[in-house]
């Protein structure tokens, strides 16, 4: 934008603008924050008309309250287990077939990249039964198996760190293969350390994504010893149906880790989005 | 790349076969879990199957018909696009405005982009249940606003209308801000001197709006378009959490029926039909998208 005087700077309409979008932060805020003070109230000041803000004293306890009608922390280990695994394979698996699409030279190289790329239109529901009768056959179902195998690759991850690899130089592998290095080593001690911000996309956006799934776990699993925290918070729902002091701690329990990555690596979100936008 | 120069036919199968190892990984996952799937649940589509029978019997177009004959089809197709038509125009107005609004100069422009992408990232699930309080009709924020403005507000999630509006409204906050950053990047491909060179001809805001912004950023919200419309096709999360399809079946939508039919009734067959119902409709919705951007320039 072009940059305005001083004094045309506080205009009216820029007044305007301010008032606009902070009302507008301030409406998307509001749910998070009703949440927030929900999960710390007493029931009798959640029941009140008009609402109670603020609560007289903070129950924390809440909390403590909500983990021991649900086993939150179970709930918690399995989704971080789950989301860690998918996304470490997922590492792996998309830089290995990023790399093969990047650097090596090999017969139908486009026609199978843009197969991949293809397969990212396919909607999951499509996938999803076939899936789960595979599952089923080979006895994975209600198994951690079923909530990491089928996620161990990506279309997206894999075209994102090809782009990514296409733009690093390669005179510095051609020196490293000169001196006799192997592909893996070229691709593991020369490509990746270059592409920590590729990597650091990839990871936090199938991070957020297998963390905050939902139907395939619903779908995958029976056993409550399996629940993640999303499942687990679906069911917590449908159990204590107007307890919305548990049920707030809950939903704060299932959202903090996300927020908290969010925050420190905001750039990342960011960037992986708008490459999303940039695969057409 | 292995050098150039000494490149000879088994360097050349070398690499071909090196190339296969760093794919395999992907490559198994990938036919195990996306090739396989599509093809067999095409295959399913023409039959009939319970998931427990051995036998899979072939019924030709049954499930196919079987849909067209299905009143709750027909519903739950409506309830989808209703809400696609209540959610995509709405988010996209809005997160171009924030969007606009936040390319100008303004203070406090980091704690403001994290306001609004907050909602995007954290999971539907929670989300739902963070609306399900808001909507709650005696102790919800929703309508204590509203009582604010003299309105008295429904009992949201309990009455047909209100439940759709409700669903509508919680889905525009949960994806605005990712429609926002799309936009934003949009925004900052459009080079200053445009606007300047308006400026000098006397153009005002208003007229830089739609005569600059507007036109020059198309390509992106086409591409906002098709995806939101995809997007909004394939909802279930939040239906699931926030309303279970009802009152009534009045927020049942096509995934969610989907889901039911597979996973609760076991009509495989007749549920991988819906499926590829659902892709076939994604396919021409997007061509026919493409068709229309094409016939506009």
């Amino acid at each position: 934008m072009p940059s305005y005087p001083a004094k045309i700077a506080f205009s009216m309409r820029r007044l305007l603008y301010y008032i606009l979008i902070y009302a507008a932060a301030l409406a998307t805020l509001a749910p998070f924050i009703w949440m927030v003070l929900t999960s710390v109230k007493d029931l009798n000041e959640i029941f009140v008309y008009p609402p109670k803000w603020m609560p007289a004293k903070f129950h924390f306890e809440n909390y403590l309250r909500a983990f021991q009608a649900a086993p939150f922390g179970r709930y918690y280990l399995n989704s971080l287990l789950v989301a860690v695994s998918v996304t470490l394979g997922q590492l792996i698996t998309c830089s290995m077939a990023a790399f093969a699409f990047a650097r090596l030279q090999f017969k139908g190289r486009e026609v199978l990249f843009l197969l991949f790329l293809g397969t990212m239109m396919i909607p999951g529901q499509v996938t999803m039964i076939p899936t789960f009768m595979i599952l089923h056959w080979i006895g994975w179902i209600d198994s951690y198996k079923a909530l990491i195998v089928p996620g161990l690759a990506s279309a997206f991850g894999t075209f994102l760190l090809r782009q990514f690899f296409m733009t690093i130089p390669k005179e510095l592998e051609e020196a490293a293969y000169i001196d006799g290095c192997s592909r893996w080593r070229v691709l593991w001690n020369i490509i990746i350390p270059l592409s920590k911000p590729a990597l650091a996309t990839l990871s936090i956006f199938t991070f957020m994504g297998v963390f905050n799934d939902f139907m395939w776990a619903l779908i995958v699993t029976s056993s409550e010893e399996l629940r993640t925290v999303q499942l687990g918070l679906a069911i917590f729902r449908d159990r204590y149906l107007t307890e919305w002091d548990l049920m707030m701690a809950g939903s704060v329990t299932a959202t903090l880790p996300i927020l908290i990555v969010f925050f420190f690596a905001q750039k990342y979100f960011i960037k992986g989005i708008t490459l999303s936008g940039l695969k057409e | 790349m292995a050098p150039s120069r000494t490149y000879t036919a088994s360097a050349r199968k070398k690499e071909g076969l090196s190339a296969l190892l760093f794919l395999s990984p992907t490559l198994v996952i990938f036919s195990t879990f996306v090739l396989f799937p599509v093809l067999f649940s095409f295959y399913l589509s023409f039959h009939q199957w319970n998931m427990f029978s051995a036998q899979q019997a072939f019924v030709g177009l049954a499930n196919y018909t079987r849909m067209f004959r299905d009143p709750e089809f027909w519903s739950v197709l409506k309830n989808t696009l209703i809400y696609t038509v209540g959610t995509v125009p709405l988010n996209m107005a809005l997160s171009l405005l924030v969007a606009y609004l936040l390319n100008q100069k303004l203070a406090g422009k980091k704690f403001l982009r994290t306001a609004f992408f907050a909602p995007v990232i954290i999971s539907p699930v929670a989300a739902a249940v963070i609306w399900r309080w808001m909507y709650d009709p005696n102790f919800g924020l929703v309508n204590y606003f509203l009582t604010l403005v003299g309105i008295k507000g429904p009992n949201w999630l309990n009455e047909p209308h209100s439940a759709m509006f409700a669903l509508i409204l919680m889905a525009v906050w949960k994806t605005l801000g990712f429609n926002m950053v799309l936009f934003s990047a949009g925004l900052q491909g459009i080079p200053d001197t445009y606007y300047e060179a308006a400026e000098i001809d006397g153009a005002g805001a208003w007229t830089k709006f739609w005569r600059i912004t507007i036109p020059l950023l198309s390509p992106t919200t086409f591409f906002i378009m098709v995806m939101s419309i995809i997007g909004s096709f394939q909802a279930f999360d939040v239906v699931y959490v926030l309303t279970s399809g009802g009152p009534m079946g009045a927020t049942k939508v096509l995934v969610f029926y989907l889901y039911e039919q597979a996973f609760k009734f076991f009509e495989m067959g007749y549920a991988s039909a819906v499926a590829y119902f659902l892709f076939l409709l994604l396919i021409v919705l997007t061509l026919l998208q493409i068709r229309l951007m094409k016939s506009k320039i």
